[in-house]
């Protein structure tokens, strides 16, 4: 009655449990038993248990704790114990990457590994491999090549799960075994197949001629264990991805009939992966997608949790790329919505909104609505979620979609719950016109109840951004007042300036907002007196650019670059006044909409961070960049080689005001090749002048590596668009793929062609957004301002989205009131957009669109500095 | 999907019925790799899951699958992605080796007192995320080694009175 058993002291402290209160350091005194002879096995394995439970409820040993207790470990391979043995080699497993000198076991392990005590050898290799390094692998190698093809299953298991650890660090060594894998394949035991697969398919992998020879053998032969099979469909649908078979030809194929089969074994998780697989295929027809969608569908109806969990979730997925499919299963999720498992019936909902049709969708909603209340805040975070796809996707349903979000807005919850519905309702607003009068109404009833600064915060941004332009503004005006009087300081402070909004954009309410904002004076708190009194000022002056400027478009500015640039200002000399226009203005970030399976997580999301940001810190390391001042924009990346050459390069442009930086990213994908002093050379056409050129002195293989050449613009904006040819040029050495160790130090010279680089006009031009379009462009019309106009005609494109399109994508402007999305069935349409030409240049763009045979475009640019105006009219053409 | 694609197995779990950690271990270096994300991870899952024995669960973009006995709840994690059958084949492997090991007495009392055939146990289920063994039976043979006849000076007088009244017990049913 071995359970039963009991230590003595155990026994004085009645029923309590051993591991409770253990101390590290009395604990590791213990260990001074292992040295008694003869060793104590019940006791030692009492001591050990105790050792490995501190480790794992998360205490830390320090490397000199670890080394002693490690060593006096050792001491224990002297009892012939069971368990003890196996505890040591547990204890070895856990201490071997915090103790110091762990390969001392080498030899009492390698004797286990191929001792005659079966119990012992399995575990012995999964030990000894733990320890191992690439070096010492040579002398244990050929027993592990005994072990992967021995007799014993669980030692042949061990060898090669062990090998496939050790496949990370020593590949090289790992491939020689290749053909007792082979041999492995061929055992009886279904876990020896699996790992025998595991570790040919990780050999193997980099050459897809052997592992699609690999997978044709197995498909025609029977693996009998059910993991080998999921992962033989796996690998299979890997190999019919990368060759991209049309679906025609792909019901043909060898793999695509074996992974059909799969849908008929008799193993649950077998016929679910096959199903799985299908369904996620590329290139599929509906003929071929029936029999996985009905699996999925019998799944729907388990009684298992999991089967009914793991159908959803896959018909969720889907549910984009086959809406049709996933409709014949629309009963089946249906029935699941009620189930007893939140999951369950939150990704069945989810994915009933994302198939759902337009005129199912009042019906969906008051399923919904009759068990929102029970679920958590997560699940109803996801279900938001799904409701704000579904209004992108029907605008028309606006109203019903946004009555239910204001009822679940008044409902109880969370910080995170709130904000997504609010998200939600704004995007709704900023999206769909004819939805902002109910938007901006349900929004400010809600913040008359909102305990949540932040959300009141932003909703009082909102109301000062959109309600001017509301068809009756005066009526926000009281609710915006009511915070004024009734919350937090934070929350007045922006009620303060929503109302001077209103002051600077409707003429009609600009006496009474003087009087409310002449009250606001009187707060306790500074910052809204403050904010009352700097708007008065303003207000008070009567001058609409002054309004313009300092109320209706406040300058969007990167934070972070913002906070740079003062600190510079302020450690360089205080003799010139600070310039604000030349920090970057913050790229419009959109938020990725997660279509993939609706994930439930609470872990905070990480702030974004701009792309400019972001390479402001990395640029930040150059010798010498603080000579160029701010960063004005980085480029995303583009390839300069194809990929899977022997050099891959991808080049990211960093624009200055008048420089540019060439960022050279470049990968040596050749394992006996060592690159020295890598450069890009730069074919500059005229009027460029190189600065710069910072290479990489050392690009080991695999390894990312940076280059960088900077260029100085030309003087005249009207040249700067230009063709940059370019060559890779380095110094090759020869040497060791294995050790990545240069063979001599005698190297030569090699040149490696890239593709020709471009400078455009969108590189330039960093995007910003204007609130209010129409003042700014009238306000444009002054002495400062120039203007270009041109009219040309299109005949490359027949539609006016494409056009539209086709013109933001060049010129790389950011386009103002939703004038980017072309209304249906019109011939006529205008596209307002701006930008900051590198330098703090602004730059506005009328566009008016008329289609006919082609589409005719009349472009007017408005800008403060001529030649950027010819430059963007000049770039249409 | 990962490069080998055998580390299936993100994490196991054995909690008590307070969500305290009996043992846990975490295979992936990416995921949950401080003990204070784990401790954190572990709360939320608990308290997701003890109050509804509903087996399945996603949390943190990890698929969870979950079985519960008496005062013990023992968790299996996987990725997003993952197979969730196979996950349950190894959750079920490593409930029934325990309920095998402590002979269907699965409570936490008994699983501390044998906690190293216990770890053992976890020990040849998983090996750094990779499945080495799923079958109960075989993990059982490989772990529960101990030697059934202990010294009679050495067995305490409850355990002698329990072989006692098993033998009886089975002298009857004869």
């Amino acid at each position: 009655m071995g359970s039963f058993r009991r230590d003595k002291d155990e026994e004085e402290d009645g029923p309590t449990n051993a591991y409770q209160n253990l101390e590290k350091t009395s604990v590791l005194q213990e260990t001074r038993t292992f040295n008694e002879t003869p060793v104590n096995a019940r006791k030692c394995i009492h001591i050990l248990t105790k050792i490995l439970y501190l480790i794992n409820q998360g205490e830390v040993l320090v490397a000199r704790e670890a080394t002693d207790c490690f060593f006096a470990m050792t001491k224990l391979f002297q009892s012939k114990d069971v368990v003890l043995r196996r505890m040591v080699y547990l204890g070895i497993k856990e201490l071997s990457s915090i103790a110091e000198d762990v390969i001392i076991v080498t030899s009492s392990l390698t004797k286990d590994m191929t001792g005659k005590e079966d119990l012992y050898r399995a575990a012995a290799i999964r030990a000894l491999c733990s320890i191992t390094d690439h070096t010492m692998l040579q002398a244990v190698e050929r027993y592990m090549k005994q072990c992967i093809v021995d007799k014993n299953a669980a030692v042949s298991c061990a060898a090669l799960v062990s090998s496939l650890r050790l496949a990370s660090t020593a590949g090289d060594v790992v491939k020689r075994w290749a053909n007792e894998a082979q041999e492995a394949m061929n055992s009886d035991n279904i876990m020896v197949q699996y790992h025998a697969l595991g570790l040919l398919y990780h050999i193997r992998k980099s050459d897809r001629l052997a592992v699609s020879k690999l997978v044709n053998k197995l498909t025609r032969g029977s693996l009998k264990s059910p993991y080998a099979v999921c992962m033989l469909i796996r690998i299979a649908c890997k190999l019919i991805e990368e060759e991209d078979v049309p679906a025609e030809e792909l019901a043909d194929s060898p793999l695509y009939s074996f992974i059909e089969s799969c849908l008929r074994h008799k193993s649950e998780m077998v016929i679910y992966e096959a199903a799985h697989a299908i369904v996620n295929l590329k290139n599929t027809n509906p003929r071929m997608l029936s029999p996985a969608f009905s699996i999925l569908q019998l799944f729907c109806g388990s009684p298992k949790a999991t089967l009914r969990f793991a159908a959803v979730r896959t018909l969720n997925k889907v549910a984009m790329t086959h809406p049709a499919a996933v409709t014949t299963c629309n009963l089946d999720l249906e029935g699941l919505i009620t189930d007893s498992n939140r999951s369950v019936a939150t990704l069945a909902i989810t994915t009933l909104l994302k198939t759902g049709a337009e005129s199912s969708v009042e019906r969906l909603m008051k399923q919904i609505s009759t068990f929102v209340a029970e679920i958590s805040d997560e699940f109803k975070v996801v279900v938001v979620q799904a409701i704000c796809a579904l209004c992108a996707k029907y605008p028309r349903k606006h109203t019903v979609l946004m009555n239910f979000l204001s009822g679940m807005l008044r409902e109880e919850g969370g910080l995170e719950y709130k904000t997504s519905i609010v998200d939600t309702i704004i995007t709704i607003i900023e999206e769909n016109v004819d939805a902002k009068e109910s938007g901006l109404s349900h929004l400010c009833e809600f913040i008359e109840d909102c305990e949540h600064v932040s959300l009141a915060v932003r909703i009082l941004h909102l109301l000062g951004k959109e309600g001017p332009f509301a068809a009756t503004p005066s009526k926000y005006i009281r609710f915006i007042y009511n915070r004024v009087i009734l919350e937090s300081p934070i929350v007045r402070a922006a009620a303060v300036t929503a109302l001077a909004q209103f002051g600077a954009s409707c003429p009609a309410l600009l006496a009474n907002i003087l009087v409310l904002l002449g009250r606001c004076q009187m707060d306790p708190d500074d910052e809204v007196r403050d904010r009352a009194t700097y708007y008065l000022c303003i207000l008070n002056s009567a001058k609409p650019e002054l309004y313009k400027n300092y109320i209706i478009e406040r300058e969007n500015c990167s934070l972070a670059l913002l906070e740079k640039a003062l600190s510079d200002h302020l450690n360089g000399d205080l003799e010139s006044h600070f310039d604000i226009s030349i920090v970057p203005k913050a790229a419009i970030v959109k938020p990725e909409i997660n279509n993939d399976v609706m994930m439930v997580t609470s872990a905070p999301r990480a702030p974004k961070i701009t792309r400019e940001e972001e390479s402001a810190a990395r640029l930040a390391q150059l010798p010498g960049i603080q000579v160029l001042g701010p960063i004005h924009r980085s480029t995303s990346p583009i390839q300069l080689t194809e990929s899977e050459t022997e050099y891959t390069v991808q080049c990211i442009k960093h624009i200055f005001a008048q420089h540019v930086v060439f960022q050279f990213d470049c990968l040596n994908t050749l394992s006996d090749q060592f690159l020295e002093n890598v450069r890009v050379d730069l074919t500059l056409p005229e009027g460029y002048t190189a600065r710069a050129v910072i290479p990489c002195p050392k690009l080991p293989y695999n390894e990312l590596q940076t280059t960088f050449v900077i260029v100085e613009f030309p003087p005249d904006a009207s040249s700067s668009i230009a063709t940059f040819g370019a060559t890779l040029r380095f110094v090759v050495k020869d040497c060791d793929p294995n050790t990545g160790e240069p063979d001599s130090e005698e190297g030569y010279d090699d040149e490696y062609m890239l593709e020709d680089l471009e400078i455009t006009v969108a590189d330039q031009i960093q995007k910003t957004k204007k609130n209010n379009f129409q003042v700014a462009w009238d306000a444009a019309d002054s002495e400062e301002w120039l203007q270009a106009e041109d009219t040309f005609v299109l005949s490359a494109v027949s539609n006016l989205q494409d056009a539209v399109n086709t013109i933001i994508k060049i010129l790389g402007l950011g386009a103002a009131n939703l004038s980017e999305k072309v209304p249906e069935g019109t011939h006529l349409h205008t596209v307002l957009c701006s930008g900051a030409f590198r330098g703090g240049v602004e730059v506005l763009v009328r566009a008016k669109l008329a289609l006919s045979e082609g589409v005719t475009l009349n472009l007017t640019v408005r800008s403060t500095d001529q030649d950027v105006a010819e430059l963007i009219t000049a770039a249409i053409g | 999907m990962d490069g080998f694609m055998m580390d299936i197995i993100k994490g196991m779990c054995i909690m008590d019925n307070d969500g305290n950690r009996i043992l846990a271990k975490y295979y992936d270096k990416n995921i949950l790799s401080t003990l204070k994300e784990q401790k954190a991870f572990e709360k939320n899952l608990f308290n997701k899951t003890h109050r509804s024995n509903t087996e399945i669960i996603m949390l943190d973009g990890l698929t969870c699958v979950y079985k519960s006995n008496v005062d013990l709840f023992f968790y299996v994690m996987g990725n997003a992605y993952e197979n969730e059958l196979i996950l349950l084949s190894v959750l079920n492997c490593l409930y029934d080796s325990i309920s095998l090991i402590l002979k269907k007495n699965v409570e936490k009392r008994l699983v501390l007192e044998n906690l190293e055939i216990i770890m053992l146990a976890f020990d040849e289920i998983c090996d750094g995320g990779i499945i080495l063994d799923a079958d109960p039976s075989s993990v059982v043979k490989r772990v529960d080694l101990r030697n059934e006849d202990i010294p009679i000076a050495e067995q305490t007088v409850a355990q002698v009175l329990q072989s006692a009244r098993e033998q009886l017990k089975w002298s009857i049913l004869k």
